[in-house]
């Protein structure tokens, strides 16, 4: 029975020969994830039925990413519940302050998750590694209780569509444009229950962090996850990060998916999503004349060394309009290093740009950048829902780094070459 | 198993921020929580529901964040079941696996207002809008989802199998 690349996945996780759409099957884990969020409800839950150990201290991760560094009270309990547990059960990858970057991109680059793997995390965005070949999915803190207590999770093997990559993208366009572009054309439900796989020529040319933001926002349209193929790039990416040996599967030939859907890469301009829904796309010249008040660049969507590099190309030797705030967020201690390094920490200081210790805050309008009334912000993020980042009124258009940089001068919502 | 309520109507895309939002995720007391629920969409829906209540919406209700907050604020709200064309996959799970009925039905969803009384027999998945004199059938559950939903949850059936 031929089968998609997450169907082989899944297959293997299960002691199964194949598997079939709609079969429900019990999977073996190879990595359970919560958050200072998240965490604390699936340690309740898990302590309440009476677990009493982790499968493997090895494989359960926990990040305190979201409302750390704690912003009150409230927040500093949540990560001490999650401390306490962590240094209870000896838990290896529980990553706190210092430690700590935004759970999806610290995850691939500790190494942590790697192809032909099968993760779940109690984050939607756990979806991110299917840039890697992994099957990585995001449950809830119940289902995350389950999985760190047994090991094992139940799944309904998803129908699969196909997203055909060809050509290459134009300058200023990204793995951002893409994904709003997907999103927008089949909807914030155009995915639902399914597995999203890329595939043809066109993926080479992406890079490792195009393919995270891509697979990230897979949840945005619904699916249950998204997946890449593993190719030299992807080998490179984890060959210093992945010591452990790891498993490659491709899709059959003649698998069967759903739907069949082509992008033309180098036919694709910068994107936006308008509020209050990430299918609300415009190009960036259907737009019209949007002011805003904040922008933000970071988060487990963007917030990688390409995105800083993106956004550095463009402040560099240019002023933040007064009026708009510009919050930059390396997503891991990694990049916060790297853009010190490369001097790009300093353009965005030069800039009027602040920079912040990784965290999650503005994005799900927790802390560091919240919205007043009748606010606009652009942003590198993944959701535009009422009150997602501040008051219900205030509104976010989601972009790339690149527009949200070139935003940030203008003062209102461009593309890079509409700047002088 | 049998729910009855005054229904409270929603459209597409209700997502998990608006169910329960984020800057209110520091609260660990779910009986704390629930005072926020829908507060977003609906300001008076807290102070308007009353236990036994029932929530319908349109297409992919729960969108969004993994939150299990979510279904979990609208459980200690009273709600009793949640009828919807179609569900966000990880609401749809969490749901389940903290017992809070759900259902999907289009016609239903469709078809109930704001404000109808509306009956569910849960065994038979039979929908009767009492307002309005109708029924609708709803999808029954997989035999393997019924199995955690009797036994009171998913953590309650793995213990129960022994794990």
């Amino acid at each position: 029975m031929a089968m998609t690349m997450t169907q082989k996945i899944l297959a293997s996780h299960a002691g199964l020969e194949s598997v079939t759409a709609g079969q429900l099957i019990e999977a073996n884990l190879d990595l359970t994830l919560a958050n200072d969020i998240t965490g604390p409800v699936a340690i309740r839950e898990m302590e309440k039925a009476g677990f009493e150990k982790v499968f493997d201290r090895s494989k359960v991760a926990l990040v305190m990413d979201h409302f750390a560094p704690n912003k009150d009270i409230k927040s500093a309990e949540q990560c001490l519940t999650c401390r306490n547990f962590a240094n209870k059960h000896e838990v290896v990858n529980f990553f706190d302050v210092g430690q700590m970057g935004i759970e999806h991109a610290l995850l691939p680059e500790k190494g942590l998750v790697g192809p032909g793997e099968l993760i779940i995390g109690a984050d939607s965005h756990t979806c991110t590694y299917g840039a890697l070949g992994a099957f990585s999915t995001g449950v809830g803190s119940t289902d995350l209780a389950a999985g760190m207590a047994t090991g094992k999770a139940w799944f309904k093997v998803p129908p699969a569509i196909k997203f055909v990559l060809k050509g290459k993208l134009q300058p200023w366009v990204s793995g951002k444009d893409v994904i709003l572009h997907i999103i927008g054309r089949i909807g914030v439900d155009g995915a639902l229950y399914k597995s999203m796989e890329f595939t043809g020529e066109g993926v080479q040319s992406l890079s490792m962090d195009d393919r995270f933001t891509i697979c990230n926002m897979a949840i945005e349209a619904g699916a249950k996850n998204g997946i890449f193929p593993v190719d030299e790039k992807t080998m490179a990416y984890i060959e210093t990060r992945v010591t452990r040996p790891v498993s490659v599967f491709e899709a059959d030939p003649d698998a069967e998916y759903e739907q069949e859907i082509e992008i033309d890469l180098s036919a694709l301009q910068p994107t936006v999503a308008c509020p209050h829904l990430p299918e609300n796309t415009k190009t960036i010249g259907e737009l019209g004349r949007i002011e805003i008040q904040q922008s933000v660049i970071g988060s487990c969507t963007n917030g990688r060394i390409d995105d800083m590099r993106a956004a550095a190309a463009i402040l560099k030797g240019r002023k933040v309009n007064p009026n708009v705030r510009t919050i930059i967020i390396p997503a891991t201690q990694e990049v916060y290093l790297q853009c010190i390094e490369e001097g790009l920490t300093k353009i965005f200081i030069q800039a009027g740009a602040i920079v912040s210790t990784p965290t999650c805050g503005p994005c799900l309008g927790g802390h560091m950048g919240i919205l007043a009334h009748g606010e606009k912000a652009v942003s590198t993020t993944n959701r535009n829902f009422v009150g997602r980042m501040g008051h219900i009124t205030s509104e976010i258009y989601l972009a790339s780094p690149a527009v949200a940089a070139a935003s940030a001068v203008a003062g209102y919502i461009c593309a890079p070459d509409a700047l002088k | 198993m049998n729910a009855k309520g005054r229904v409270f109507k929603y459209g597409d895309n209700v997502d998990t921020d608006v169910i329960i939002p984020a800057r209110y995720l520091n609260i660990a007391d779910p009986k704390e929580l629930a005072t926020h629920a829908m507060e977003d969409i609906d300001a008076e829906f807290v102070h308007k529901m009353q236990p036994g209540d029932i929530v319908v919406a349109t297409r992919n209700f729960g969108c969004g964040s993994s939150r299990e907050h979510a279904p979990l604020v609208l459980r200690e709200n009273g709600v009793s079941c949640v009828i919807a064309s179609s569900f966000a996959r990880i609401f749809y799970r969490n749901a389940i696996n903290i017992g809070l009925p759900i259902l999907e039905c289009e016609a239903a969803a469709n078809d109930i207002d704001d404000g109808d009384i509306v009956s569910v027999d849960f065994d038979t998945g039979v929908i009767t809008n009492e307002t309005k004199n109708r029924t609708y059938q709803a999808a029954a559950f997989p035999p393997f989802i019924q199995s955690i939903i009797k036994a009171g949850g998913l953590l309650k059936s793995l213990k129960e199998r022994g794990e």
